[in-house]
């Protein structure tokens, strides 16, 4: 029975050929294509829309609609891909390369060029003009009709607002804002709509 | 009767990759009681559900555990799959096969490195995670991590794996096998390795079903328990007996474990040649209302999730019983009458991971 | 070759507790996991038993107050030991008579019953 010296061929084997493992700083690391490394943003096709936001896992990414800007904080990322999977826009993406350490956590902001902040602004404009001529409209055509209707459907708006908890309705906040906010007493209505 | 004494092991031993404190009741050289205590790296895990919505809790329930990470996201998925009444497409039941397959080869063979290191084979532990660097490097072409997967969604998985890649894995895989050969010759061949291994720490099957073992451990036992049996996945699909031996000691493990590496290769080749074309997820709509109890097999053994959800994004109760606190009974009898110098190897021959036991 | 019966469950009463588990080892199965969980006021505690052969799954579901006291089974299972620690600890589940007690201290946490929501005690009928 061979039980003995049976490990000596691997062994004779390895005294003679090159070593399997990587001289690494020195040589670079090939990390395959599919490498899940580090999230990187096409912040001018960002819609600030926040759905990275209420999707990401340990909640390391904010967005501010009005500034433009997109933050996320590396060290807490865990790099699982779930907001690529979910940005409407695709322009999250994981690539190669993993984040380079680090003495404290910081926050990397990413912000939109001025072009693409101008035109948003003109477009929420636009937006928020044609609201409020159908507001208008709308509201002159029931106030003709029947008064008393119009004021109850005006009053439980508060309350929808108050009982959306989740950090997903904070998260819209601010895009509601801009929008809303030259239409002074937008609709009940409008507000699911605008969550969605 | 001889001198009675107390000997602390652990949280912090060479051969004790994580925390876990034994006291142990010494009889001269003899243990005549072990009493393990563990809780030095308790995360909450569970407790994320009340921040967490059960997609999202994927991502939790594969950090679970670094080395059967996948099955734990797997077992998750197929319980809120199971609830929700979702019927993933064929082609993603067969990659989550392939990638279970490969995560227990991945585990059984850093395991068998450990288990050299343990008995002071130190070029065999180092030979092992040589072939073990292969197939994490396989894992990561497919997946993009090497350790978390993190390709499993409710509804299916996120990536796929064409016929070329499956291919070149397949073609790999046979020249892994070659490997193993070679270290299944170190390990169940040799006079010395035999010397640590051959009657130490022997559970019968008896003894072993009542304290509940699972997994290789049991199996060595001769208990023929393999979760995969009950069909989950693409395993229905597919050709395979458990592995079992009747001897039950630290060798038997040994074996087992060995050779469920080949039964592995074997499954992966089975699911890449019958795997069918196909979407990667279905849309999942809705919340989980109800609870199931899911049960796959891990590296390590049979683990249960218990998911319950009360119809609202965030679940009610996610449970994970994972193997090693199933064989924490088994561990402690197996310690019994062992001698002192035994002590670290039966601690590894169940597998412990003491990360995923506390959560 | 493939065995995937359905899992079972089944409700039962406090005082059952012992004599169904007792019932269940003398059918040869195995204490494959306990744990609590907390529904609507009450604690819910499963008790699962699985069959090395059959694969079948049984689940004892013992509903439970928050203040009733429940019966240790480590005298008919010593394996249950872990457990039932853990639903002490987790929930706050009163568990008498554990045969290896470790007062709260398993996962050495110091909060108390962090598992159980901090309303559980207004909820409670």
């Amino acid at each position: 029975m061979s039980s003995i010296l049976n490990f000596t061929g691997t062994l004779l084997k390895n005294l003679v050929s090159k070593p399997i493992t990587k001289n690494y700083p020195e040589e670079p690391a090939v990390y395959p294509e599919r490498t899940r490394g580090r999230i990187v943003i096409d912040i001018d096709q960002c819609i600030s829309c926040g759905l990275c936001v209420r999707n990401c896992p340990p909640r390391c990414i904010t967005v501010d609609k009005n500034e433009g800007t997109w933050t996320i904080n590396r060290f807490d990322c865990i790099a699982c891909g779930y907001c690529a999977s979910k940005c409407p826009k695709k322009c999250l993406k994981l690539i190669p390369g993993y984040q380079k350490p680090g003495r404290s956590k910081a926050a990397v902001t990413y912000r939109k060029s001025e072009e693409v902040m101008e035109a948003e602004r003109q477009k929420a404009a636009e937006m928020a003009a044609r609201k409020a001529a159908a507001l208008k409209a709308a509201n002159e055509k029931k106030a003709a009709a029947a008064p008393a209707p119009a004021a109850k459907a005006a009053a439980p708006a508060p309350a929808e607002n108050a009982a959306a908890p989740t950090p997903a309705a904070k998260a819209a906040v601010p895009a509601q804002t801009v929008s809303a906010a030259p239409a002074n007493a937008a609709p009940a209505a409008a507000v699911p709509e605008e969550k969605q | 009767m001889g001198n009675i004494s107390v000997v602390p092991f652990g949280p912090q031993h060479p051969v004790l990759p994580e925390p876990i404190h034994l006291d142990l009741v010494l009889e001269d050289e003899k243990v005549i009681e072990a009493v393990p205590s563990i809780g030095f790296v308790h995360r909450g895990l569970e407790s994320l559900i009340v921040k967490k919505d059960y997609n999202e809790m994927v991502y939790v329930a594969e950090r679970t555990c670094g080395i059967c990470s996948f099955g734990h996201g797997m077992g998750y998925v197929e319980a809120v799959e199971k609830i929700m009444g979702v019927q993933i497409p064929d082609r993603a039941r067969y990659l989550r096969t392939i990638w279970m397959e490969l995560s227990r080869m991945h585990s059984h063979l850093l395991w068998l490195g450990l288990l050299a290191d343990a008995f002071g084979y130190e070029s065999l532990f180092y030979h092992c995670w040589r072939i073990r660097e292969q197939i994490l490097d396989m894992i990561e072409e497919s997946t993009g991590g090497r350790v978390i997967f993190s390709v499993n969604k409710v509804g299916g998985v996120m990536k796929d794996m064409d016929a070329q890649m499956l291919g070149r894995f397949v073609e790999k895989l046979g020249d892994v096998e070659d490997q193993i050969t070679g270290i299944r010759k170190n390990f169940l061949g040799d006079k010395t390795v035999q010397m640590r291994l051959r009657g130490v720490g022997v559970l019968t099957k008896q003894q072993a079903h009542d304290l509940g073992c699972a997994g290789p451990f049991g199996r060595a036992s001769g208990i023929a328990t393999d979760m995969r049996t009950r069909g989950y996945g693409a395993y229905s699909e597919l050709e395979f007996e458990p592995i079992i031996s009747n001897d039950g000691d630290s060798y038997a493990r040994c074996q087992c474990r060995i050779d469920e590496l080949f039964q592995s290769i074997d499954l992966i080749r089975q699911a890449a040649s019958a795997i069918p074309a196909g979407d990667l997820f279905v849309p999942v709509k809705g919340n989980p209302d109800g609870e199931y109890f899911m049960r796959i097999e891990q590296p390590r053994g049979e683990a249960v999730y218990y998911v319950k959800g009360t119809g609202k994004p965030y679940l009610n109760r996610l449970r994970i019983r994972t193997p090693t606190f199933a064989n924490l009974p088994g561990l402690c009898e197996t310690l019994k009458g062992a001698d002192y110098a035994d002590v670290p190897i039966l601690v590894l021959t169940i597998d412990p991971c003491i990360s995923c036991t506390e959560r | 070759m493939i065995k995937c019966p359905e899992n079972e469950l089944i409700t039962i009463e406090k005082g059952e507790l012992l004599s169904r588990c007792m019932e269940m080892k003398k059918s040869g199965l195995r204490l494959s996991q306990a744990c609590a969980a907390f529904c609507d006021g009450n604690y819910e505690l499963s008790y699962s038993f699985a069959d090395d052969e059959t694969y079948e799954y049984k689940t004892l579901r013992l509903p439970a107050g928050l203040d009733e006291e429940i019966p240790s089974i480590t005298d008919i299972i010593p394996t249950a030991v872990f457990y039932e620690n853990e639903m002490a600890e987790m929930y706050g589940v009163k568990i008498q008579m554990i045969s290896l007690d470790y007062h709260n201290k398993l996962y050495r946490i110091e909060e108390e019953a962090p598992l159980l929501p901090k309303d559980a005690k207004s909820t409670a009928q």
